[in-house]
């Protein structure tokens, strides 16, 4: 019976439940809640990431949201302070046992925060929603990558990491991105000892996956970017904010010329985003967390498709 | 040439890997959240049976593998190779030691076959589930013990070799399980 919702009454409480004691723990935090838009005329040029067009007479090529980023940096610019959102977004992708293509997005920023700090608040909040985690560890990508790998992320040759990822039995692509091969060698490395090691932030990812994040003044190599595991799920990704419109303009380039590189749609830069950077980003921290990822990990469903009621 | 894509993945699906044939046994789409996905599969190679893993960047192409499942029936051995035919279409096949290698000590003339043919030649010969097969050969056991309990190795006429109770004999036509190479039940001759 297709009509039915496939997660149990049960479930569905329990989400309602976590999305309360979200909201409360903001309001205990005095960070605003805030809601954007879910359309824009603006798309991700993020070439790992596609994003739904939708259509209509009035307003042709419209993009539903894969994050709400842009426009919460318009808010932070104009003075908002720390806010939060919970919201729907999109993202065209494949469907898996942690993927659907409309998921449930936890995004907020914190003024003044760098990385660290960040990691603190969030560690905060989740241990509030799930008490039976230790306190979670801190490992920088290129530790973790050194120790299992065996090769330093920052510094081994493209060569060298293509002769590892074969070794370990990957069909190199006739392209061989450096950022695909750190991806892959980090999972197929890493991901068995994350799975075992409940809560790791990982951080200070190399620059070339620094994503919306800014490069470390101590080392230009990495990014202060951070990605949460919890028993080896990705449940979260974070940033110390990049303020340089100038920086963020010429990554959105670099983007775009991937995507076309691959053969992937030219979405329009949001240029109302690099306005309001332009203007100026306070220094700020943010991170978007899948909730419906943090809903499994609190019931221990095994599927996504366990904590939605109408999966896609 | 055919293709398929990382997108077309799944259990049973077959592909070309360094030159032989393999069977997708799991396919796991990995896509981190700030990076270009890919797809960690167990495949296991058909010409030797072992199974390993390999990662695909998503989107790309593989080679098709092309591997069918046919039924057919073994004719006879010239020493060299097995000679099997459709029994629909009366097409013979013959396969080489290496592709009877795991069904040989099982199977007789007339038994039927599920055969895996890589580009129209058998690759692996897989014996019936059940087979029927005179002793050839096994100790005379303790006379009146009909419990089963204990037993005895026996040589079949194809010259398999499996344990079975004390009070099967000689010349007795016995069931055996080839999954297992166990002994079933001793069977009626027709």
């Amino acid at each position: 019976m297709s009509w039915q919702p496939a997660a149990s009454q049960q479930m569905l409480r329990k989400r309602a439940g976590l999305l309360a004691r979200v909201r409360d723990y903001f309001r205990r935090e005095e960070v605003l809640e805030v809601e954007t838009p879910i359309m824009s005329r603006y798309g991700n040029p993020d070439p790992a990431i596609n994003s739904f067009r939708t259509d209509s007479d009035q307003h042709p090529e419209q993009y539903l949201h894969t994050s709400p980023e842009f426009p919460m940096k318009r808010l932070l610019a104009s003075r908002s302070g720390s806010i939060y959102q919970i919201c729907k977004v999109f993202r065209e992708e494949e469907t898996g046992r942690y993927h659907n293509p409309e998921f449930t997005m936890l995004e907020w920023y914190r003024i003044g925060f760098d990385h660290y700090q960040l990691m603190d608040d969030v560690e905060a909040m989740i241990i509030e929603l799930l008490p039976n985690l230790m306190a979670f560890e801190r490992h920088t990508f290129q530790t973790l990558f050194k120790n299992h790998v065996g090769l330093d992320p920052l510094e081994a040759t493209l060569e060298e990491l293509s002769a590892k990822a074969e070794s370990l039995g990957v069909v190199l692509p006739e392209q061989v991105e450096r950022d695909w091969l750190l991806d892959v060698l980090f999972d197929l490395s890493v991901g068995d000892w994350l799975k075992q090691s409940g809560g790791v932030f990982v951080y200070n990812y190399p620059a070339s996956m620094a994503s919306l994040a800014q490069i470390s003044p101590q080392d230009s190599r990495v990014a202060e970017r951070f990605e949460l595991y919890i028993d080896g799920i990705e449940l979260a990704n974070g940033f110390h904010e990049l303020q340089d419109a100038a920086e963020q303009k010429t990554r959105f380039e670099k983007d775009l010329a991937s995507r076309e590189a691959q053969g992937m749609d030219q979405p329009p830069i949001d240029q109302d985003f690099l306005d309001a950077l332009a203007v100026g980003l306070p220094d700020c921290s943010g991170v978007a967390l899948g909730l419906d990822r943090l809903l499994m990990l609190q019931t221990g469903a095994e599927h996504i498709k366990e904590v939605i009621a109408f999966p896609g | 040439m055919a293709t398929y894509s990382t997108n077309e993945f799944k259990g049973g699906l077959k592909i070309m890997l360094d030159g032989d044939p393999y069977t997708i046994v799991e396919n796991e789409f990995v896509k981190p959240g700030k990076g270009q996905a890919f797809n960690r599969v167990k495949v296991r190679n058909l010409k030797t049976g072992r199974t390993i893993e390999k990662t695909f960047k998503s989107g790309e192409s593989v080679e098709a593998a092309d591997v069918i499942d046919i039924t057919l029936q073994y004719l006879y051995t010239d020493g060299e190779y097995w000679h099997f035919m459709d029994q629909e279409s009366f097409e013979q096949y013959q396969a080489d030691e290496t592709a009877v290698r795991d069904a040989i000590k099982w199977i007789k003339e007339q038994d039927v076959c599920s055969v895996t043919l890589w580009n129209g030649s058998p690759l692996t010969v897989e014996a019936p589930n059940f087979v029927t097969l005179e002793i050839t050969d096994t100790d005379p056991g303790l006379k009146g013990d009909t419990s089963g309990g204990g037993g005895k190795p026996a040589t079949l006429e194809t010259g398999a070799v499996v344990r079975v109770p004390l009070f099967v004999q000689i010349g007795e036509v016995i069931k055996v399980d080839t999954r297992k190479g166990e002994y079933v039940s001793r069977a009626k001759e027709d």
